[in-house]
Formats: structure tokens, sequence, C-alpha cells
């Protein structure tokens, strides 16, 4: 692995990672570290860093879910321009193009069920292109981008051993 | 009731004595720990339940199953050994069996081991339960540990009949390249000895090949070597291993095994044979981390100043403590609630050392290696 794509996976699995423990686990000096992380920042490939919420665990209510949309294009418009008007709300957390049953799939986070369906129902279902929207509440998370929700295994090893 | 002098002869482990001190305490961030900390691949634990579900609890063929011998075959041709599923290899009980079983197949009482040092506790053991008698070979600090041809003659392993090597080496992370061990052949040829190569670590090779010995002209007819799932694959617990060797040496080993063991634990076989199927990303994304916090603790060792040779194989690091390797352990322990194990429980040549295990994750790893510099510079 590259020095780069090596900093990459390391940030994959902890964004948090000082310059400093990063340059100690690859070799690289702390400096190089930092024009790497630079470089992949300005590439636009680190999009940017955000922490992974167990929300169960905060004391608020916050609901998600995942949106399934059709739509009909036209000549004047593609999947592209459906996006960006998509992608502008806040509420939207993620946007993806799928193949499958239907065109995209949306992430959609609110306050609470009414929020997000009015959210649904009053601004993307009006939109022309859309052509159906179904509605999947999450009703509990398991694992999110690559982190397990559940109750930490804890480590049952001989805390010595040959 | 009366015990056996050989078991007399076998003093308790000092691993043990720093076990129940580190149990004694809490909240204590343990880089003593001799397995990986990740879990068994999930494919290899699905297999398991798998084979339990489909009733496949009975014993298997005394050498392991046939499937799982020629995958093994298959597995190691990647460090150009070669050897025929039939005649020469024999599944066993981990690797721990495989020692044990061919201390008894190859050692009379009175034969001499060369046993170099520092390395696993299990080898003097296994020398003395077969009647043998171990001969110490340290190895030096100043060759990274690795085993030479002057440390054997200086040993006086020439009056030995067999020799343990043990690369990539707990507890030193030594590793030794094939012209290293070039040298060892050549010492083994000279005086004809038997050579008993544990290479159960040879997956955790870093920025390198691991070479065995066995490869070496003149060396397999005389080598058996072992290996296992344990470390590489993380299945400590499923106690799985082998042993490759002669026709011959295999079939001594097997009318041990027979009667010992009868076979190697099937639901262990089921998971291993899967294991070699489908799960050589998982090893290399272990291996990957383990290099990661390899190279994390050399370089805090040395920011604090503590002398440490880049070890590249297993997941051990083996900086110089100087002196009493024992008390620092201690005292770093009540001190720091940081527990390792000092190097002279291995042997000969471990002394003013201590071993850092790296099987831990990266969080423990910095608040251990913040607290041991606390405990140095303090
Ligand atoms: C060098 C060495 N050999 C053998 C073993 C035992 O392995 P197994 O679990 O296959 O019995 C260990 C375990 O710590 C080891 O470090």
């Amino acid at each position: 692995m590259d020095a780069k794509r090596e900093l990459l996976d390391l940030l994959l699995s902890n964004a948090r990672e000082s310059a400093t423990d990063l340059a100690r686990q690859t070799g690289l000096d702390e400096a190089e570290v930092e024009a790497l992380i630079e470089e992949l920042e300005s590439d636009g490939v680190v999009r940017g860093y955000k922490a992974v919420v167990d929300w169960d665990r905060v004391d608020e209510e916050h609901v998600q879910a995942e949106v399934e949309l059709n739509v009909e294009l036209d000549r004047e418009t593609g999947y592209e321009e459906i996006a960006r008007r998509i992608t502008k709300f806040p509420q939207v957390s993620s946007l993806r193009l799928v193949s499958g049953n239907y065109d995209f799939a949306v992430d959609v986070e609110g306050k609470s069920m009414h929020d997000v369906s009015n959210f649904v129902s009053e601004q993307i279902a009006p939109i022309p292109e859309v052509t159906q929207t179904v509605t999947h509440f999450v009703m509990e998370t398991y694992k999110e981008r690559g982190i397990e929700f559940g109750d930490r295994d804890g480590d049952d090893r001989l805390s010595v051993s040959p | 009731m009366k015990l056996s002098d050989r078991v007399e002869r076998v003093p308790p482990s000092g691993i043990r004595r720093f076990f129940e001190l580190a149990e004694e305490k809490e909240e204590v961030i343990s880089l003593g720990v001799g397995e990986p900390d990740f879990s068994a691949p999930w494919a290899a634990r699905t297999a398991a339940i798998d084979s339990l579900e489909r009733g496949r609890t009975s014993y298997t063929a005394n050498r392991g199953r046939r499937d799982l011998r020629e995958s093994i075959a298959a597995h190691v041709r990647r460090y150009d050994l070669e050897y025929d599923p039939d005649e020469e290899i024999i599944v066993t009980t981990g690797a721990s069996e495989a020692v044990d079983v061919a201390m008894r197949a190859f050692v009379d009482p009175g034969d001499r081991v060369a046993v170099p040092q520092p390395s696993y506790i299990s080898y003097v053991p296994g020398v003395i339960f077969a009647g043998g008698d171990p001969l110490a070979v340290p190895t030096r600090a100043e060759n990274d540990f690795a085993l030479t041809y002057d440390d054997l003659r200086a040993a006086g392993a020439e009056a030995a009949d067999a020799l343990v090597l043990c690369y990539p080496n707990n507890p030193t992370g030594a590793t030794m390249s094939r012209s290293e061990l070039s040298e060892v052949a050549e010492f083994v040829r000279e005086h004809d000895l038997t050579v008993l190569s544990d290479e159960i670590y040879a997956a955790l090779t870093y920025g390198g090949e691991h070479a065995s010995i066995a490869t070496l002209p003149g060396m397999r007819e005389r080598t058996v070597v072992f290996n296992g799932f344990s470390k590489a694959f993380a299945m400590t617990g499923l106690r799985l291993g082998y042993a490759l060797g002669p026709a011959e040496a295999i079939s001594a080993m097997n009318r041990i095994h027979q009667y010992a063991m009868l076979s190697a634990p099937t639901t262990a076989q089921f998971a291993a044979l899967e294991a070699l199927r489908s799960c050589e990303d998982e090893v290399r994304e272990m291996r990957r981390q383990y290099d990661r916090r390899r190279r994390f603790v050399l370089s805090r060792f040395a920011e604090m100043g503590l002398e440490c040779f880049e070890a590249k194989g297993a997941f051990y690091a083996f900086p110089e403590c100087g002196g009493d390797d024992e008390r620092f352990a201690e005292e770093l322990l009540r001190e720091q609630n940081v527990a390792a194990v000092p190097g002279s429980v291995f042997g000969a040549g471990g002394e003013g050392h201590l071993r850092i295990s790296y099987a831990t994750g990266m969080n423990d790893l910095k608040e251990a290696m913040n607290r041991i510099e606390a405990f140095v510079r303090g």
C-alpha cells in the first residue's frame, strides 16, 4: 500500500488519529503525514470527518428514515439535476442513485416521525419528476459505517499468557 | 500421591506468577497477552457452527480430515514447503500437541535437545517430559536475537541430538532471513541434528517473507515444521495446529497422537478448512493492523529512550529495561497498572528485557505507552 492509501485506511478506521500517532504507525514523519492529508482533502478524496452517533443514547428525539424515490426523466431534466435539488435540503443526510426497483435512496433525518413524513410529502413528493416515494422509518440501528452498536464484547482473554 | 520425577523437574512457569499479580489489580492494561485480540474470522466461525448443525461431531482420521490436509499442503506452498497430505502432514490439537508429540517421538531418555533462548516456554518442559535433557542456547541482543553458528558452538550444541527453532520468535519478535538460517543449517548438518522448527508466527512477518529452515539444502529430511491456526487466523481457543515432516517422522508422531489424542477437534477442523478457503483477506487485514501497532510501539520506545531492536515478526517487541527485569515488571504493574512479562521468564538471554505484546487495541496501546513513559521518566 502506498503511503497515501495507508493514511486513508487509518483515517477510515479512526478519523481523530493525530498526525503524531499517524506518523508513529506508518513510519512517515509528521510533516509528511500532514502534507498527504492535506492532499487527500484538497483532491476531494476526504470530504469530511463526522462522528458516528448512536441516537438511542442521546436524550432527545431523533428519527431517521430511508426513502425510496422513483423519478421520471424528460429531455430537460436528468438525474443530476434532480439530485442537486434534493441534496440542498438539510433534512437529507445522504442521497444515492441506485440500481434496482427505484432510482434514489434518500436518508432523511428529523425530530419526529411527523417531521419526516411532512418533509417527504411537502418537499420531496411534489417535485415534478418524482413519481413515487416509499418511506421506511428506522426502528433500530445495529451497525453504522462499520461500527457495531450492540454492547461491546468484553476481552475475555487471560490477562497474562505465554 | 507420588508424583513422577519428570513432573518434579519442571518448575511452575514464571508467566503464572505474573498472571496472578495482574489479576489482583483492576484497570490493568495488559501487554502480557500471548494471543490475538481479534476473534476468528466470521466465515470460519460460521463453518464451525454449520458443521455442528449438520451433526458432524464424530472423530476424524487420526491425522485429520484429508481435505484439510490437502488445504494445508496447498497453503504452505507459499513458504516453498512441499508436503504430501497423505504421508507428511498431521493435524494436531494446537501446535502445542505437535511440539509435545514430536519431543516424545524423537527424544530418548538422556538425549540432549538444544533450545535457543529466550523462547516460548513449552520447549524445555516438553524435552523434560520426554526424558531428554534441555541444553539452553542463549541468543544475543546484539544479533537482534537471531540464532548464530557461534551461539550454537558457545553453548556446546554439537553434543545435542536435536535443535528447537522458533522464528518468528515468541518472546522477542525476532525473525531470521534465509542467509541467517543457512549458518544454522550448516551447524545442523555438521553435527547431524534433528530440527524441530516452530513456525506458528510465519504469517505474521512484516516487511519481508518468512523463510523456513526446512527449505534449505539437506534440511527437509531432518526437519519437522510446526504451524497452526492460533496466531495467523486468531483461532487460539479452537485448538488446531499441524506438523509437516518426512513420512517416517510424521508416522512416528502419529503413533503417539493416535493413542494420546485420537484426532484433533472435529469442529475446529471444519473452521480451519473454511479459514484456509476464504479468510486470506482477514489474515492480511490483521497483519496490517499488527504492523501499524508494531511501528507505533517501536517509535514510542525510541521516544522514551528504551533501547529496542526492530522486531519484524509475531506480535511482540522486546525492549531493554536494564538490570532486574522481574522487578521492573512488578513495579510497572504496581505503579502504572501496565502488565508486561519479564524477559527472563523465557530463559537465558532474556534478562534485562520485557516482552511487550501488541496484540491489543490501539487505544489501550497508546495509553499503556504513555504510562510506561511516565514510569521510565518518573
Ligand atoms: C511459539 C509458539 N508456539 C506454539 C504456541 C502454541 O500454539 P497452539 O495454540 O497452536 O497450541 C504458541 C502460543 O503462544 C507460541 O507462541
